[in-house]
């Protein structure tokens, strides 16, 4: 199933962000990522992007303009949440260098989905003001996870076109599943 | 969220109206007044909310790392209440402070009341009768029917009789209800829509219905109508909102017979007294005894307008009872937040007891995706695959009982807790009575019926002698023509003092077992109506 940049915008609206038809371009949103952590990060989209590969199931194509249009939109004007997607990537990406021995960009699919096992993402709560384990499952894995399921494609995954949070419309509630 | 703590929160002029409330009863009195051309103070307990941030709200009511009541800022000192009763009574669920109050969360279906709802003691020897009858409501209704926009259709043969349509066309029904349907043509029970304060197309410049899904708690178009649209007109004909101005006491003059001002705090600590020829007190039917017990006095010892000792008695709700099930094909729920068809085919009863109850169909039964998918814990193809499982198949039914009104059920002040500043926290102490029961269990029964007949396994029910609060809090200022045993009259004014009108679910002397608001609504304008010729 094919993710667009449709999907991104329309999982940008569900969280109060209009894209306003203006290109964002990641450079100008993230700060070079450097910031306090011991590991820095080369960029987090890409790393945001690797993690999409594991958190998204293997049907899903079209990640990368996906969650680069989502994750630049999200982050534009929030500084906050900005901030605190960068520090949770920095902390993932610590574990990996530290862990795996390598960027969790460079780790296969399997790998990167270790690190998450390993940190216990599984059965972390997710909590936007929680430890570093809590953060990633909000800030990042959550992140991922709403973008996806409030967007139509992602709902179709599951057999439904207008999930909660997006704005689809008054006619699927009233087809059958044939129709 | 931010908040805007340097407005000038003082006091007016001496005002010809000072309203205590920004919840629908408070914006509709408000807007009525102001559009006679009297100059009109509101004050409201909670904050002026952005629209804008109502899809972060939505995004909040969505992931699970949010407890329900952040969504609307609710809980703290501020809200701290008791719930002392055998059944618990969650307050700070069941109400928003706030412009536009808790009709920011509600639903927004707004069915008239029955005319029987007004006579339950000529009828059935059980409850009271309210001083005031369907007839004498019935244009109200249908004005109020326009403010708020509902859309309807005219296919309910058990509603009591319109004058005119409604005012928007009524939303189809659900795939959902298509499947409910034929099991209740095998039961002989006859299926309609429900009249929804939602906007099937655009009304009043405000969005239709766009499908978020999300109606409780917030409905990030528009759409759904909520009071803080009548806030905004009644201050385009002039009225003044002052937020987060919680009132502390209603001071009355030496007579003891009018009201003199309204003292409310500010966010600076600071108190103010703000002057009226007219009181209105719109504060829901939990803080609106709470208020005038508050503002006890020498000559009012037991809580101002409370000569009857009435203040606080007979609290109802509509006890909520419930039927899931799982249906062995898919039943397509979340796609909206709001239920299409329902019946009210077992609302005007026969014999006192089991009394009124009406049936809605769900189209939100069972978790969403979004609610699926961020409490599972896994990811990837496994997520997928749990989740398709979660969601698919849930039907469920749900119905609103009559309760009596009850002496022991009622608001105090918990004095033994304070809010924010410093006054004793409303507690509440509420249980269901056996009229109730048995109504719930006759709602039960015909929700049974019905999934089994449609082949649905049921997977649960409530247990009719705990079942949930409806939220819809009324009778704790009922309304009476005998000043001995009612604190308002037919006009809604209090029989103690000439100046205090009380727009509430909180005047009604018994609750049916319709949601309230839009009789809330209907209520609120015709006490405007007294006021202005008062003024
Ligand atoms: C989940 C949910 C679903 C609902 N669905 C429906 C439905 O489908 N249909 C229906 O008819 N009803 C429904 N309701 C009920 C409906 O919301 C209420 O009946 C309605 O909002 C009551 O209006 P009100 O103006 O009397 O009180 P409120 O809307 O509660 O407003 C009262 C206002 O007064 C303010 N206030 C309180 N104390 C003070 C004070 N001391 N000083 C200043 N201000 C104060 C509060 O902050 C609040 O803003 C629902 C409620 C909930 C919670
Ligand atoms: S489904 Fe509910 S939340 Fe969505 S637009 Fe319609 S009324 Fe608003």
């Amino acid at each position: 199933m094919e993710l667009s940049r449709r999907d991104a915008i329309a999982a940008l609206a569900a969280v109060g962000i209009g894209t306003g038809g203006v290109a964002l371009y990641r450079s100008d949103v993230f700060d070079d990522g450097s910031t306090d952590g011991e590991a820095t990060l080369d960029d987090p989209v890409d790393t945001m992007i690797a993690l999409a590969t594991v958190v998204y199931p293997s049907e899903v194509s079209g990640i990368d303009e996906f969650v680069e249009t989502y994750v630049v939109g999200r982050v534009e004007d929030d500084e906050t949440h900005e901030r605190r997607t960068v520090q949770a990537l920095t902390h993932l990406e610590g574990y990996a260098s530290d862990e795996f021995g390598d960027s969790f960009v460079d780790l296969s699919p399997d790998e990167r989905d270790a690190v998450l096992r390993d940190l216990g993402i599984q059965s972390a709560r997710p909590n936007p003001d929680g430890s570093d384990v809590e953060r990633i499952r909000y800030y990042l894995v959550n992140e991922l996870l709403y973008a996806l399921f409030t967007s139509p494609t992602g709902g179709e995954l599951v057999g439904h076109e207008n999930p909660p949070g997006h704005g689809g419309g008054l006619d699927s509630y009233q087809r059958g599943p044939d129709a | 969220m931010a908040v805007d703590d340097s407005k000038d929160r003082s006091p007016s002029e001496r005002v010809d109206v000072c309203v205590v409330g920004a919840g629908p009863a408070g914006a509709l009195t408000a807007y009525s007044l102001a559009e006679r051309g009297h100059d009109v103070v509101i004050l409201e307990a909670g904050p002026r909310f952005s629209f804008e941030d109502r899809l972060r709200r939505m995004e909040y009511s969505l992931r699970p790392a949010h407890d329900g009541l952040e969504v609307w800022e609710m809980g703290g000192d501020r809200d701290a209440y008791a719930s002392t009763g055998p059944l618990d009574y969650p307050l700070n669920d069941v109400r928003v402070k706030g412009v536009g109050g808790t009709t920011l969360h509600w639903l927004g279906y707004v069915p008239r009341y029955h005319e029987k709802d007004f006579e339950m003691e000529s009828r059935y020897g059980i409850g009271e009768d309210w001083p005031i009858s369907y007839d004498d409501l019935r244009p109200y209704y249908a004005e109020v029917e326009r403010e708020m926009g509902v859309a309807g259709a005219e296919d309910n043969p058990f509603e009591p009789p319109r004058e005119s349509p409604f005012p928007m066309d009524g939303f189809s029904p659900s795939h959902s209800d298509s499947l409910l349907v034929e099991a209740c043509e095998e039961l002989d029970i006859t299926v309609h829509s429900i009249p929804q304060a939602r906007n099937s197309e655009t009304y009043d410049d405000r969005s239709p219905c766009v499908g978020y899904g999300t109606c409780i708690p917030v409905c990030p178009s528009g759409a759904k109508y909520s009071a803080d649209v009548h806030v905004a007109k009644a201050e385009a004909e002039g009225a003044r909102v002052i937020d987060r101005a919680p009132v502390q006491r209603l001071a009355h003059d030496a007579s003891g017979e009018r009201l003199e001002a309204v003292e409310y705090a500010t966010p600076d600590g600071e108190t103010h007294r703000q002057e009226a020829r007219q009181v209105v007190l719109a504060c829901g039917a939990i803080e609106t005894p709470r208020v005038l017990l508050l503002s006890e006095s020498d000559q009012y010892p037991d809580g101002l307008a409370n000569s009857s000792g009435a203040v606080g008695r007979y609290l109802m709700d509509h006890p909520l009872v419930m039927t899931f099930g799982t249906a062995s094909e898919p039943t397509r729920q979340h796609h909206v937040g709001f239920s299409t068809s329902g019946t009210h085919q077992f609302y005007d009863h026969e014999e006192p007891t089991p009394g009124s109850f009406h049936i809605g169909f769900l189209n939100y039964a069972g978790p969403s995706p979004v609610a699926a998918a961020l409490s599972n814990g896994d990811w990837g193809d496994s997520l997928v695959s749990d989740v398709s499982t979660e969601v698919t198949g849930h039907i469920g039914t749900e119905a609103l009982v009559e309760q009596l009104p009850r002496e022991e059920n009622r608001v105090t002040l918990d004095t033994s807790q304070t809010d924010d500043h410093g006054n004793p926290v409303p507690e509440v102490h509420w249980s269901v009575g056996d009229h109730a029961i048995e109504t719930a269990e006759a709602a039960l029964e015909v929700q049974r019926d019905i999934l089994e007949t449609m082949g649905a396994r049921v997977t649960w029910s409530t247990n009719p002698r705990s079942p949930a609060s409806g939220s819809h809090p009324m009778g704790t200022t009922r309304m009476g023509s005998d000043p001995e045993s009612s604190v308002v009259d037919a006009r809604l004014r209090t029989h103690d003092l000439e100046n205090l009108t009380i727009a509430s679910s909180s005047v009604f002397p018994t609750g049916g077992a319709m949601n309230p608001t839009l009789t809330i609504g209907a209520l609120s304008l015709l006490a405007a109506e007294h006021i202005d010729e008062d003024l």
